[in-house]
């Protein structure tokens, strides 16, 4: 069973304690610039739709150049975006877009 | 988020409320802990591993991303990278708690920051105001009963059981992850700002994605987009955001609130 993972988890521990433990441990030291802690908060959304859209529409060819491709993806990605928007509730937006994905291959399409 | 305008409860009554309360973030928990772990099987990620990852990093969309990049085979410095600034949102909420968690041993401190999340922060910080006092072990029961166990035991029983679904893409399962992402930025979405850094990373991260490859175009839109949605004004409206592990509403925005005012109001 493989175990080379179980460093990347704690690397990901070792720059995610620090922001959850410094101001805990050592008060004061979160007094950051009203700038820094805006860019901090606008990095989440940020990273995900990056992650998001980049997963969603980037495929590598044989060559292993990439591609803007638009695939059925797409619209179970964007139903799931829609659906939490509108009711605020995430896995509700999963179960619906993997859903109707899976319902389009079922018939061939995608 | 002040003691001193806390409708006080009686401790027992405040930890009653407090379970309940938990119940439904350790529900919530599950269901995204199991998908995590499907996710994490599905990118090769062995039981050993998925669970290392919910033990150690305990971070759902730090998690989630990193098994797109583990399936994409992709370098782990983005993903290091990647993690510190999704992650860098606790240092509000550890703000929020520090001036309250004062008389707490300093060795039990750390513990308890190691599971402080988006969801043990609105549970600690509701049960407080609640009892209009620290409360360390209400701190605990919706940290660790209400995210850690639950979380770590689905991650588990994703991770294992999802070796008896043969083809998970004729299931839709590969939909998963970018969904999760793109569900989860929208959460984060709450304001002008938010929509336009996320359209903006969203953009550069597809346009460099495919002219210098994903593990560039990724982060280079997760970072460049804050910047962009920085010039937008700020309406000063926002809704809750949702959290990385569960969905479900925390107020980011109190936590901010707590920070700027540190020092103002006797905490």
């Amino acid at each position: 069973m493989s175990t080379e993972l179980v460093l990347l988890a704690l690397l990901m521990a070792a720059v995610t304690y620090p922001s959850r433990a410094l101001p805990m441990l050592a008060p004061g030291i979160e007094r950051l610039p009203p700038r820094m802690l805006l860019y901090l908060r606008l990095v989440g959304p940020a990273v995900l739709a990056s992650i998001a859209a980049t997963e969603t529409l980037v495929r590598a060819d044989e060559t292993g150049a990439y591609h803007v491709v638009l695939g059925v993806e797409i619209i179970g990605v964007v139903l799931c975006a829609a659906i939490v928007a509108w009711r605020r509730n995430l896995f509700l937006g999963l179960v619906a877009g993997v859903g109707v994905v899976a319902a389009l291959r079922a018939v061939g399409v995608g | 988020m002040t003691a001193s305008a806390a409708p006080t409860l009686d401790l027992r009554a405040a930890r009653r409320q407090l379970l309940l309360d938990t119940a439904g973030i350790a529900v919530s928990a599950v269901g995204f802990g199991f998908v995590f772990g499907l996710a994490a099987r599905g990118a090769g990620y062995s039981p050993i591993e998925a669970a290392a990852m919910s033990v150690f990093a305990f971070a759902g969309a730090a998690q989630f991303a990193a098994v797109g990049y583990v399936a994409a085979g992709l370098p782990w410095l983005p993903i290091v990278v990647l993690t510190f600034f999704l992650n860098a949102r606790h240092l509000l909420y550890s703000a929020s708690l520090a001036p309250r968690l004062r008389e707490v041993p300093l060795a039990r401190r750390a513990l308890m920051a190691h599971v402080l999340t988006d969801e043990a922060f609105a549970l600690a910080a509701t049960h407080f105001h609640r009892v209009g006092r620290v409360d360390v072990p209400g701190y605990w029961i919706g940290a660790v009963l209400g995210v850690f166990i639950p979380w770590n035991l689905a991650t588990l029983a994703g991770v294992l059981l999802g070796g008896a679904i043969v083809d998970p893409s004729a299931f839709g399962l590969d939909l998963v992850f970018p969904a999760a992402m793109a569900g989860l930025a929208v959460g984060l979405a709450t304001g002008r700002r938010e929509v336009v850094a996320a359209g903006a990373g969203a953009g550069i991260g597809v346009v460099l994605s495919v002219l210098l490859g994903p593990s560039v175009g990724i982060v280079a839109g997760g970072l460049i987009g804050p910047a962009i949605g920085m010039v937008m004004p700020d309406p000063g409206t926002h809704v809750w955001p949702e959290s990385d592990l569960t969905g479900l509403p925390v107020d980011l925005d109190a936590a901010v609130d707590d920070v700027a005012h540190l020092g103002e109001d006797g905490l």
